[in-house]
């Protein structure tokens, strides 16, 4: 198991840096002085010739490898070009907002989706199971910025039920879960049915296997049956696939954000990309993506380490 | 025999399908007298497994039974609310199925398998640990206490199976089903398999309907047997007898064709030529008359009668109602 | 495949998926000719007007009549979508296949540089590139062929490492057959169901992704018409009318729907593992 998880960390690793690298080379690679493209129109001869320094431009390529790769394990993810502050400053302190974002919206897609999803598996082909099955496959597809914006335009603007805009007050925590209602859920509403999809799936496969059979056989009261042992089961391949799902949730973050003028790490790429301030945008880019790969990592760990049959054969 | 634990009689069992009603059993008679070990012998397709499912009724849910009864302990079967049923499981009926691997269940510890199907019992989780310790015990699995944390796959075929026979007799039912539990071992786990049950079942003192297709295994294990055929019922009697002197062509070709019985080494091994008939659209007549080489006119058209002899050896044949047979 | 086709019409959900795919393809691709208007003239005395005889749609804040932007996006739509998926396919089977059947090395290569694009969120990829060579809608097509390619790469690729070592591989590898036919022959006709289906699950997704980045200003430019355009303007006007948001919701929602339903259905059909009738 130790030897797996080295393995699996390791590769984690090489991912984050090869994504890094690709980075760098997407920045390379278009045409003109780099350090002039990522500064972008606000670039002065002063800031050109500092950042070309920082960068080492005039060094061989391998060398400028190092020096990225260097700045990065020190944290330093470049400047601001408008504000002159540190771009990780900057993109941490937006963070914060996107990850309760996401997951109120986990929260809110398991807290209906899995129930869903079971209900549907003990109750097939009735009315109820048919409508979530053809809601849930509506649910995935639609955009999430679609929903984003109707939720904007239904409950907002027209029912004023919900506030359209921001985070709300700091420091207030009902005022805070008010402005994080409709954006959570527009980016859950298409997760309640990909997990009732899955949890259906999983407790009908779960269900019809043996050892449910034995349990039956044994007289045990049917809600032990269902609850302890085959939903346990069946909500397993939920873990993993939320740890994949980050990619998407953190994209669907990015619209709700930008949709609703939420801060956090998305609005940031935003403002920053019609700014024009491009190591905003790198930097936050890197972070997202090594949020991806961290969260793809322990779900794969996380599942390994559910199932006793992996653990013990790693 | 009224000292029987379980007594079924005319029992049917049909399932709707998309082709019309199975009947995929029909007016079944058996007994399995108190104490004692009873086979039940047949190749696939034969109703062993819709006899299983109809005594503890976890029956699919397109089956339905036009008719008979399953007398456990007094009572109807038939006639309890799932609740009764329910309670009856695992407590006073137990059942070993075939394939231990996927009978037990992969994610929870054996130990906490065997604690779980005490649910009923008020005792403490510690002595419900040692019940399952000492079970483990009289199975032979070595150092059975630190093993009560392990997972099945951690044992082998053969000790898996044992485990799932602690987990049936913990209870000491009155009743155990065994779903043809060696048939996924090889031959010497079978022996021991075999040898096991023979002593728990002293022990205990319960009832065990074994259901087998492995002749040599009904022979040695059990003291009746009965035989059927796409199901019915078509002999039953002690295995001596039925063994002995099989009264039915069936049983006839079934002692014929097992392996073990042939003496001498041969390129071909005999079968029964033909195959089960249709169970949707029955044939008129005796269910085995289009495989059976001693067939009569009267076998086309005429249902053969249940005949029996004061040893208890009962066949529905035809030939066997010809004077001069007993 | 007319067989395929013939199976479709039993299956509720995958016909209306059909419908609705035929519709909006067909609308799109006439919208020439049933457009009642000039999709980027200007009508400022007509502006923000709703639905009506003359305006199926409405207008939005320049006068332009919503419903011949709607028809001219799905132009931008299609052609985003085929362009897109196609070249993926292409690059995705040839890369595929040279993992398959090249040497270890250059599968392991080729297999971490697919990880490490998919290691990348979507959307935030696309804004990275966008930054840096600004936006247009061929970049939005060169992001998305570049995300796409592993998805099809990696199925290819896996069916020909099992195909590699199968006997009667080796043994025409012996009578001389080359790699280009031993693809094309035994490789090529097992990927392409899956590789359909999978294409066709993947077109809702790349439409959306276009229409989500002219939402957001990173694709197509102004004044061409894209649904994700018109969102875009619905937003700013999210307070005065609701009408841009629902013409260009509207079609990019059926749309999706449709080709999920289609690729689910065709799925259900094609996929042996989930036939049930035979």
């Amino acid at each position: 198991m130790l030897f797996y998880l080295i393995k699996r960390l390791a590769l984690g690793v090489v991912i984050v840096m090869l994504a890094v690298t690709l980075l760098f080379c997407m920045i390379h690679l278009v045409p003109g002085d780099p350090a002039r493209i990522l500064l972008g129109p606000r670039a002065t001869p002063e800031l050109i010739a500092s950042m070309s320094a920082r960068m080492g431009l005039d060094q061989p390529l391998p060398i400028q490898i190092l020096l990225f790769f260097g700045n990065l394990f020190r944290g330093d993810l470049g400047m601001d070009v408008i504000t002159n502050r540190p771009v990780a400053d900057m993109v941490f302190g937006q963070l914060p907002y996107t990850l309760w974002l996401i997951f109120t919206a986990i929260g809110f897609a398991m807290v209906i989706g899995i129930p869903l999803g079971c209900y549907s598996a003990l109750h097939r082909n009735t009315l109820i199971d048919r409508v979530t099955g053809v809601l849930s496959v509506a649910c995935i597809t639609v955009p999430a910025f679609v929903v984003a914006l109707y939720s904007l335009l239904i409950f907002a603007v027209t029912l004023n039920w919900f506030p359209a805009v921001g985070a709300g007050e700091k420091g207030d925590f009902w005022d805070q879960a008010r402005h994080i209602v409709l954006p959570a859920l527009a980016i859950g509403l298409s997760w309640i049915g990909y997990l009732a999809r899955l949890v259906r799936a999983s407790m009908l496969e779960v269900m019809s296997e043996n050892h449910i059979r034995t349990a039956r056989a044994y007289g045990l009261p049917e809600r032990v049956v269902v609850f302890r042992y085959a939903l346990k089961l069946a909500v397993l391949p939920t873990v993993t696939v939320i740890g994949v799902g980050m990619g998407f949730l953190l994209s669907a973050a990015l619209f709700t954000e930008i949709v609703f003028a939420r801060p956090g790490i998305g609005k940031l790429i935003f403002d920053s990309i019609t700014t024009r301030n491009y190591p905003v945008v790198m930097g936050s880019v890197l972070v997202s993506t090594v949020l991806f790969v961290i969260s793809t990592t322990l779900s794969d760990l996380v599942n390994a380490w559910l199932d006793p049959r992996i653990r013990s054969s790693l | 025999m009224n000292d029987a634990v379980l007594t079924v009689r005319d029992l049917s069992v049909h399932y709707h399908t998309d082709r019309g009603e199975l009947k995929a059993m029909r007016r079944v008679n058996m007994d399995v007298p108190g104490g004692s070990i009873v086979g039940v012998v047949g190749e696939s397709g034969c109703g062993k497994s819709t006899l299983i499912s109809s005594i503890i009724r976890l029956l699919a849910s397109n089956a339905i039974i036009p008719g008979g009864s399953i007398t456990f302990e007094g009572r109807d079967l038939l006639k309890l609310s799932q609740d009764e049923m329910r309670r009856l499981r695992g407590d006073r009926i137990s059942i070993v199925f075939q394939d231990p691997m996927s009978t037990l269940n992969p994610v929870l510890s054996i130990g906490r398998q065997m604690v779980d199907i005490q649910y009923r019992s008020r005792a403490s989780r510690a002595d419900k640990s040692k019940l399952a310790t000492e079970m483990l015990a009289s199975v032979g699995i070595s150092d059975p206490a630190s093993r009560l944390k392990q997972f099945p796959h951690e044992f082998s075929g053969g000790m898996q199976q044992r485990i799932s026979i602690a987990m049936a007799l913990q209870a000491e039912p009155a009743l155990l089903i065994a779903d043809e539990p060696t048939t996924a071992l090889d031959a010497t786990l079978e022996v021991q398999i075999i040898h096991l049950l023979k002593k728990l079942q002293t022990d205990i003192g319960c009832s065990i309907l074994f259901i087998s297709h492995h002749l040599g295994v009904i022979a040695e294990l059990c003291d009746y047997v009965v035989v059927m055929y796409a199901g019915e019922v078509v002999e039953e009697g002690t295995t001596r007898d039925v063994f002995h002197n099989p009264a039915h062509p069936y049983t006839e070709s079934l002692l014929r064709c097992d392996p073990a019985s042939i003496a001498t080494k041969t390129r071909s091994l005999p079968t029964i030529p033909g195959e089960i008939p249709d169970l949707v659209t029955l044939p008129q007549g005796c269910i085995f008359k289009n495989r059976c080489e001693h067939v009569m006119t009267q076998c086309e058209n005429l249902v053969p009668e249940w005949i029996g002899s004061h040893s208890g050896h009962f066949v529905s044949c035809h030939r066997a109602a010809k004077p001069g047979n007993d | 495949m007319i067989d395929i086709l013939r199976r479709i019409t039993h299956e509720p959900l995958g016909m209306i998926g059909l419908v609705l795919v035929v519709l909006i393809v067909i609308s799109a691709l006439l919208a020439g000719v049933i457009a009642p208007y000039d999709p980027i003239e200007l009508r400022i005395v007509d502006r923000l007007q709703g639905p009506s005889a003359s305006h199926l749609l409405g207008t939005d804040q320049l006068g332009r009549d919503l419903f011949s932007r709607v028809l001219y996006g799905g132009q931008v739509a299609l052609k985003v979508a085929l362009i897109s998926i196609g070249a993926a396919l292409g690059v995705g089977v040839l890369f595929g296949m040279i993992a398959g059947f090249g040497p270890r090395w250059l599968d392991n290569i080729i297999m971490l540089f697919f990880d490490t694009i998919r290691s990348f969120p979507t959307v935030m990829f696309a804004l990275a590139t966008v930054a840096l060579v600004g936006p247009s809608l061929e970049t939005v097509i060169a992001v998305i062929v570049v995300t796409t390619i592993p998805n099809y790469g990696r199925v290819v690729r896996t069916q020909t490492l099992s195909i590699r070592t199968n006997e009667f591989i080796k043994a025409e590898r012996a009578m001389g057959a080359s790699m280009v036919r031993i693809l094309g022959v035994h490789v090529l006709p097992n990927v392409i169901g899956p590789l359909m289906i999978l294409a066709s699950m993947d077109i809702p997704t790349v439409i959306a992704l276009e229409a989500g980045l002219s939402f957001l200003g990173m694709g197509v430019k102004p004044p061409t018409p894209s649904w994700g355009s018109i969102l875009n303007d619905g937003y700013t006007l999210i307070r005065n009318t609701p009408w841009p948001i629902i013409a260009g919701s509207i079609p990019l929602v059926l749309i999706t729907l449709g080709f999920t339903f289609l690729g689910e259905s065709l799925r259900d059909l094609i996929d042996p593992k989930l036939r049930r009738n035979i």
